[in-house]
């Protein structure tokens, strides 16, 4: 049979993810001391883990509504009024996802036609160009620079609209470059969509996720409210990606129609997760702060190391990345990342796996143990000394 | 430093007794010389008390046994507990020694190189210090946590390539 005949020309026509690419180079060696992941290295707390247990022992299997269980949903608003003020409606304004990604899939879904534009600044997490291509719709990429330390810029961003812009994906805290933007950067980006109708999708999946200051959610710019679906969840927060979920809030209006992408697609999130997740959102504050202060002091250590072997790195304020420069050294991204791995055992993501404005970058997480750390800094430091002979 | 960071110093400490000045100072933002002023002060005054390696024994060919014995002491007058305290915390056989509230008074944690070097420790040893009414032995069976840390197969990192 010949597939090609039979694939949609649209699903064929997206490129496989870059990051991908680059850890089927690692394959399934075991001597590599890798700097790759983009998960905490903290398990799940307890008290979450034994009430997604306890929920299996009596047996509560079931599928819960569409929307998610109320009673988490109430706890998110709960949340997002107590640490930013936020109001949303727990009934009409939240839907429970399986990890932040359905909830960037149905923001891209509900609001996306074909031809419509969709600005997005990189470096990025892959996902959302080829999501806005599966929904038909035009990414268009806004190259940050590293002299802005990886920010959205206001004028970046008037210079991208066009009439046919529709959405704008606002990803900070960033991966991979752990950009962040402060309140007063997020009200310049919010000054130029004033009087637009150009929507905002913003993935603060890393929003706990910030050193020496609070996050600010661009819901809670002034008017920004009822233009913003904000993407958010457990897994990083709370350390629970492998269960999956994540959460939307946004107006109602918007809700109403995800929902029915949700309903079709998904039907419910896990059940186990749902009910593990409202215990880690009532009663999880005290573990994110916890984790936030380890993730601090790594980067304070990852990045004075990168520094005292000759690696130039911005001082990234969020998620649990660094973005240093590696292209002084007469190689690209990728070759620094091939020989730096086939040298010294050592892996790191090319910057270019999350777009070619990546080149001259790598990633490297910090979601590892300060001696794992050490010892990838020391391999790296013996790298840079032999290509600087 | 401030008693904040004091206490995020300590309890970094007590996770990893192997990070260096260098490496607390950089994550602590203090220059290297404070923290090492703050060690010295800290080893000077007794709060901090040794540097020592969780080793899990079982993992190794080492014979060892280890007991909980609940010791009922008389208390002496004005010296209460501490001198029988000091004569049992003595014996290098003794690896801990806390005063306990409820049904007995003294916890001793002893290790032996059988069950049978820690029976006789226990009989020729601490039964016959004089203000000790009665004594109950309890062997470890197996170590399940100690200071924190879950004794069982090492950790691999299972986390996927996403």
């Amino acid at each position: 049979m010949d597939y090609s005949k039979v694939l949609s020309s649209t699903v064929k026509s997206i490129k496989p993810s870059g990051i991908r690419k680059f850890f089927d180079l690692l394959g399934d060696r075991k001597d590599v001391i890798s700097l790759t992941v983009g998960e905490p290295d903290f398990q799940t707390p307890y008290h979450i883990r034994e009430v997604g247990i306890e929920s299996l022992e009596r047996g509560r299997t079931y599928y819960t509504s569409n929307d998610g269980i109320l009673e988490l949903r109430q706890e998110i608003c709960n949340y997002r009024n107590r640490r930013f003020g936020l109001t949303y409606n727990p009934k009409k304004e939240v839907i429970i996802t399986v990890g932040g990604s359905e909830a960037i899939d149905l923001g891209v879904r509900a609001l996306v036609e074909p031809g419509d534009e969709v600005i997005i600044p990189i470096p990025a997490f892959v996902c959302y160009g080829p999501i806005v291509e599966l929904a038909h719709g035009v990414p268009v990429y806004i190259e940050t620079k590293p002299e802005d330390e990886f920010k959205l810029t206001p004028e970046a961003l008037k210079a991208a609209i066009t009439p046919k812009t529709k959405l704008l994906i606002l990803p900070f805290p960033n991966n991979p470059t752990g950009a962040v933007l402060t309140r007063d950067e997020l009200k310049a980006i919010a000054d130029v969509l004033r009087g637009t109708d150009i929507m905002v999708l913003a993935d603060e999946i890393y929003g706990e996720l910030t050193y020496g200051f609070k996050n600010t959610p661009f819901a809670a710019i002034d008017g920004m409210w009822e233009r913003t679906i904000t993407v958010s969840g457990f897994s990083k927060s709370y350390a629970m990606t492998g269960w999956r979920l994540g959460y939307l809030c946004a107006p109602q209006e918007l809700v109403s129609q995800m929902h029915k992408i949700h309903q079709y697609a998904i039907m419910c999130a896990p059940t186990t997760s749902q009910l593990a997740a409202i215990e880690a959102v009532r009663n999880g504050d005290a573990d994110i702060a916890m984790m936030r202060d380890e993730y601090d002091r790594r980067r304070k250590y990852i990045l004075d190391g990168l520094r005292r072997i000759g690696i130039d790195c911005f001082e990234a304020r969020g998620a649990f990345y660094v973005f240093p420069h590696i292209g002084g050294f007469g190689l690209t991204s990728e070759e620094f990342c091939q020989r730096l791995l086939d040298e010294k055992g050592v892996a790191i993501v090319p910057g270019t796996a999350f777009g070619d404005c990546g080149e001259g970058y790598a990633r490297i997480s910090y979601a590892y143990s300060v001696d794992h750390i050490t010892e990838a800094l020391e391999k790296m430091g013996e790298f840079v000394e032999e290509l600087k002979k | 430093m401030s008693e904040e960071n004091k206490f995020e110093f300590l309890q970094l400490l007590e996770n990893d007794a192997r990070l260096t000045a260098d490496q607390l100072a950089v994550m602590l933002d203090k220059e290297v010389g404070d923290i090492k002023r703050q060690m010295k002060l800290y080893e000077q005054n007794g709060v901090i008390l040794g540097y020592k390696t969780l080793i899990d024994w079982d993992k190794t060919d080492r014979e060892y046994v280890t007991a909980l014995i609940e010791l009922k002491v008389a208390p002496q007058r004005d010296r209460g507990f501490d001198r029988v305290a000091e004569k049992i915390f003595n014996y290098p056989e003794v690896k801990s020694l806390y005063l306990m509230s409820g049904s007995f008074d003294l916890a001793v944690f002893i290790e032996g190189r059988t069950m049978k070097e820690v029976a006789y420790f226990v009989a020729q040893k601490l039964a016959t210090i004089d203000s000790i009414v009665s004594t109950a032995t309890h062997f470890v069976l197996r170590k399940y946590k100690d200071k924190g840390v879950v004794y069982g197969p090492a950790e691999t990192d299972e986390r996927g390539q996403l």
